[in-house]
């Protein structure tokens, strides 16, 4: 009885919660939290829920330079680069690579600060042909780009 | 725990370019081995790019982010000696972190 605090915490229960502040605090700028990440826009299944978890279908713009290849010989590993031109489109926060045939369409999302450019490479397993997208979310509006690629070897295979 | 990631970080004009390689098998769960088992899903779902105390980019990726992935982005604000470190988490909670300075 005597180890309750006037919070009501037990001895024990105050030490496991300051344990946790310290690693918080130990933890600078570490933003890992589940809640953080979009969950709901990585479990869609077709490209219509994808743009309906995002918010609507993006309206196509010649500011996304979205650099895909035409042809990839090897699905599982397909090299792709989305550029956002700031003077078509300025304040660009969050960038999507949507690859419309994988099970689930989003591959990749980019949160994207103020001080970094609007600007994300990397390199995707592709299922079958079919189209890419870039969808660039500018003042909270969307936008995008597509790229068709032709799969000559499927990237989820056994 | 933590597994080596190869970065390089390197001055170009007004904006700093990083570039990293991570080691990473990004099982998607939707495979199978020759016995029939599915593999677990085992892909990166989180990766920060860091510049001294500012998160750079914070990315969020699927289990389509290609085998041993590969990150390319460029910020502001750089200048040469200045740390860059990357950061990710994956699904099953193992941690990777690689730092350089930048040229």
């Amino acid at each position: 009885m005597g180890n309750l605090d006037p919070l009501g915490l037990t001895r024990r229960g105050l030490i496991r919660v300051s344990g946790a502040l310290l690693v918080a605090a130990a933890l600078p700028q570490k933003l890992w939290s589940a809640a953080l990440r979009p969950e709901s826009v990585f479990q869609t299944t077709t490209l219509d829920a994808t743009f309906e978890a995002l918010g609507g279908v993006p309206t196509i713009s010649e500011g996304i330079i979205f650099s895909a290849p035409d042809i990839a010989e090897n699905g599982a590993v397909v090299p792709i680069r989305i550029e956002v031109d700031a003077s078509v489109l300025p304040g660009v926060s969050k960038l999507y690579v949507i690859v419309e045939k994988n099970p689930n369409p989003v591959a990749a999302v980019f949160q994207v600060p103020p001080n970094t450019q609007p600007y994300a490479e990397t390199r995707v397993k592709v299922a079958q042909t079919g189209n890419l997208y870039a969808v660039a979310e500018a003042e909270g509006e969307l936008y995008m780009m597509q790229r068709e690629t032709k799969v000559t070897l499927g990237g989820c295979g056994g | 725990m933590a597994s080596r990631i190869r970065i390089r970080a390197q001055l170009k004009g007004d904006y700093c370019e990083v570039k990293a390689l991570m080691r990473h098998p990004m099982e998607t769960g939707m495979r199978k081995d020759q016995t029939g088992a599915s593999i677990p899903a085992n892909f990166i779902e989180d990766v920060q790019v860091v510049h001294g105390d500012t998160v750079v980019m914070q990315a969020y990726w699927g289990a389509a982010v290609s085998a041993n992935p590969f990150l390319g982005v460029r910020f502001k604000g750089g200048t040469q000696g200045d740390v860059v470190k990357v950061i990710w988490r994956d699904n099953q909670g193992a941690t990777g972190t690689g730092e350089t300075t930048i040229r």
